[in-house]
């Protein structure tokens, strides 16, 4: 009897210090970001692109790269939702779950949410040279975009699984067609939802670096046309983290904390919408 | 006006199969393309020598895999070995011992744990784990390291898989009816003799998959662990020393690629390996989860 | 009414959260007789039923006042051991779930998580308890196959051995043929009325019928409260209360 009490108390010890030991190793990154960040952070690293010498230590900030970030991850979304939306609604109002098509598109995609990133970027290129593209924004919104693809349309998914099929009902007893239907009713009733998963897709593209590697280059300047490379803050850090002078990688210390605040509010943006649309939903 | 609207309808349903089936043989298409780009070397050197020579010259024309292939499997061991207890013993706590409040304000925190960027794991890396091992580990097992090792990006590597196999184990869990574990605390069986007997052995086919899951992605994971294992091609002999796993392979010489001929198609050939092992891996686990859905 | 009693339940009340389920509920349960808790769905005979081995324990925010004796021992004391409480009784639920194993692991899954070991001793139990439950002869050839693949009505008689085996004093039964077919249902209904020489029983049914068949004595709930208790004939032929009237009439269900 009192074995078996002994056992039961070793494993829950055992359970809560693993809990507790990855509560703190987020706690340890996002303090170490912070920490180290701060002081290197000033106005100049937000509102400056790099001046002559910058990777020497001298003037200069990561305006380029935030810029860069937010064309390609933008981008990236835009393009991801143009194609997710449609194929969502499709697997959802226009197909049976069950039918061979809905399976397999589900089954694909959850096979491509776990695809490497650096094999986006590496098949991403290779497109890339057969089109004639230089590294570029287009071509770093490509390759993102396929890389968000799986985790917005499968959150999107998710999310219209959840309409009762009363309200399908509902909307074709009044006449409707599928494609009104999914349009009028199936994206209002889950629009919150839906602005969830694209939130979580850009998160995930904005912080993504090795499939932007080969795709959209770096370059010190932003980007004017969609045919120009640009810089990304992940390629920022990493090549400033690279230098072997330490005023220089302090500043990838400040732009790792100014990428961990946008992943943050992202992330925390997507939750409170979370919280708002399940509220909403009558179980 | 009415035909116009079923005429809308049509077309609007041609557009979303198109895009649809596009989505759906995305995965083919990529295999298919890194196939195609990585004939050139194929073409002048059979796939085993490519797999199991250690020569890495480029510029002589020598492509051997080897100290690649081995410097990712000691990585993703090492980061399966510590993730996967680390991160069952969490599920299983969160989803039978923790009060729901408690879960329900754990859960987010782990699932940012998956937000963060690898860019930032590596900078937090460099920064904490890999002169930990300098000054401290190597130490006192008495040899010495730069800290740039297996052991670094294995460590950071798990934490990057904790909230994988944490959240699809949650669920895992939470398809077990409760009333099973009903059934076994009525007949007098512990909270502990419960999980071990009949949770674990009800999710043990989940749990399998949740594991592997993190495993592919830790096996192609590239910035944090091409910031943190030291990059030297060398078949590593202990966690301690410098590995060269594939994925940053191909990210750290994506410059030079283009210059020196079948480099491209090398490092092509390399992140179609890379895609091959995880997408088997994915599928694996993908049709045990699928099943699991099914039969509850 | 002279009868031993074996649970005795003084001023229960249960709250989950605000919600109180149980109104202070006072009752004493005979010994070695069949009684059954009636009343409308959502009345609290769950509740009460799985507060005699204290699987409400488990349920989140749940509260409990009063006192529940089993053998003169109040189980809601925080120094007694749970698990040596559920050992005392089987529990039947309303859709059977065997246990993720083998038709004979479910059997010798109690006995093993109390200590027994020996493969003689298992083998014994395991023949003797589903005999017990009249499923010996459908299952002795396949004991070794996955318990999932029995129909829905041999599940059930599969749980009533596992719950056996454990040699408790009280069955208790939530509802226990409500998804059973009409022939399985009669099947479990016989054991019940075999076993009652041997074991206290406690079911919860909304089938009125049911209760008439099976009851020696019955408590009627509703909305929480106990309306009436008393020996099956008594209460079901001259109700005291208008409530029991209006349910046993079926005007109220």
């Amino acid at each position: 009897m009192d074995k078996r009490k002994i056992e039961e108390n070793i494993f829950k010890g055992l359970m809560i210090a693993s809990t507790v030991m990855i509560l703190s190793s987020l706690a340890l990154i996002i303090g170490t970001v912070i920490m180290k960040g701060l002081p290197a952070m000033s106005m100049s690293m937000i509102t400056q692109t790099p001046k002559g010498g910058y990777y020497l230590g001298k003037e200069g900030g990561v305006l380029n790269a935030i810029v860069g970030s937010l064309y390609v991850a933008g981008g990236g979304t835009l393009l991801s939702l143009l194609i997710s939306l449609p194929m969502v609604l499709f697997l959802n109002v226009y197909v049976k779950r069950t039918s061979l098509l809905a399976v397999f598109t589900r089954f694909s995609l959850d096979v491509l949410w776990g695809v490497p990133s650096i094999v986006y970027g590496a098949f991403g290129f290779s497109i890339m040279l057969y089109l004639g593209l230089r590294a570029s924004v287009l071509g770093g919104i490509i390759a993102l975009s396929l890389l968000m693809l799986p985790i917005m349309s499968r959150a999107m998914d998710e999310v219209i699984r959840m309409v009762p099929q009363e309200l399908f009902d509902a909307s074709y007893a009044l006449g409707a067609t599928k494609l009104e239907t999914a349009v009028k009713v199936i994206v209002r009733q889950t629009l919150p939802g839906i602005l969830t998963a694209v939130l979580i897709a850009f998160g995930r593209g904005i912080g993504d670096a090795a499939s932007v590697i080969f795709t959209t280059g770096f370059t010190d300047h932003i980007p004017t046309s969609l045919f120009q490379p640009a810089a990304t803050l992940p390629l920022a850090i990493f090549f400033q983290l690279g230098t072997p002078f330490p005023e220089v990688q302090e500043r990838a210390y400040a732009s790792a904390l100014i990428l961990t605040v946008i992943i943050l509010a992202v992330s925390v943006a997507s939750r409170i919408l979370t919280k708002r649309f399940t509220r909403n939903i009558v179980k | 006006m009415q035909r116009k609207r079923f005429l809308k309808d049509i077309i609007a349903g041609r557009l979303m199969l198109v895009l649809t089936v596009f989505s759906g043989l995305i995965v083919f298409l990529m295999a298919l393309g890194l196939y195609f780009r990585s004939q050139p070397i194929l073409a002048v050197k059979p796939l085993s020598d490519l797999l199991f020579s250690s020569g890495w010259h480029p510029l002589r024309g020598e492509f051997g895999f080897l100290p690649f292939i081995t410097g990712t499997l000691w990585v993703t061991g090492v980061a399966v070995a510590i993730a996967i207890p680390f991160s069952l013993l969490t599920a299983i706590y969160l989803s039978e011992y923790a009060p729901r409040g408690l879960r329900e304000w754990l859960k987010p925190l782990i699932d940012l744990l998956a937000g963060i960027p690898s860019v930032v794991y590596g900078v937090w890396g460099v920064l904490v784990i890999v002169p930990l091992i300098k000054d401290y580990i190597a130490p006192f097992y008495g040899t010495f390291s730069t800290g740039y090792s297996v052991l670094a990006g294995g460590i950071v590597l798990a934490i990057m898989v904790f909230p994988i196999i944490i959240h699809v184990s949650l669920e895992i869990f939470n398809a077990v009816p409760y009333e099973m574990r009903e059934a076994s605390w009525a007949l007098g069986a512990t909270q502990w003799q419960t999980i071990k007997h009949v949770v674990l052995r009800k999710a043990l086919p989940g749990v399998i998959a949740a594991s592997v899951l993190g495993l592919s992605r830790a096996f192609g994971e590239t910035m944090a662990v091409l910031m943190v294992a030291g990059n030297v091609a060398k078949n590593p002999t202990s966690v301690l020393d410098p590995a060269y796993p594939l994925p940053a392979l191909i990210a750290n010489n994506y410059g030079e690629m283009l210059s020196i001929p079948l480099y491209d198609s090398a490092l092509l050939l390399a992140a179609l390996i890379l895609l091959l092992v995880v997408l088997f891996f994915n599928i694996i686990s993908r049709i045990i989860l699928v099943r699991i859905e099914g039969s509850v | 009414m002279e009868f031993k009693t074996h649970i005795s339940v003084r001023n229960l009340s249960v709250f989950y959260g605000t919600q109180q389920a149980l109104k202070n509920i006072t009752v004493d349960i005979p010994d070695k007789k069949i009684t059954v808790i009636i009343g409308p769905s959502g009345c609290g005979k769950t509740t009460l039923l799985k507060s005699f081995n204290r699987l409400i324990d488990s349920q989140d925010g749940m509260k409990v006042t009063g006192q529940v004796f089993v053998d003169g021992e109040n189980i809601f004391d925080p120094q007694v051991e749970v698990t040596h409480i559920r050992k005392k009784m089987g529990l039947l639920s309303q859709r059977p779930y065997p246990l993720p194993m083998s038709i004979y692991d479910n059997v010798a899954y109690g006995l093993r998580i109390h200590g027994t070991k020996a493969k003689k001793e298992l083998d014994r139990r395991v023949e003797h308890y589903l005999k017990e439950a009249s499923l010996w002869d459908e299952v002795n050839d396949r004991l070794h196959t996955p318990a999932s693949r029995l129909s829905v009505g041999q599940q059930q008689r599969l749980c009533l051995a596992r719950g056996l085996a454990v040699e408790p004093e009280i069955i208790l039964g939530d509802e226990p043929t409500s998804a059973l077919d009409p022939k399985s249902s009669r099947r479990i209904e016989q054991r019940f009325l075999e076993l009652k020489e041997e074991y206290t029983t406690v079911i919860v049914t909304h089938i009125l019928r049911q209760a008439k068949r099976l009851a020696d004595y019955v408590i009627f709930l509703y909305l929480g409260e106990l309306i009436e208790h008393g020996l099956a004939r008594e209460v079901f032929e001259n109700p005291q209360k208008e409530l029991t009237k209006e349910y046993i009439r079926g005007t109220i269900s």
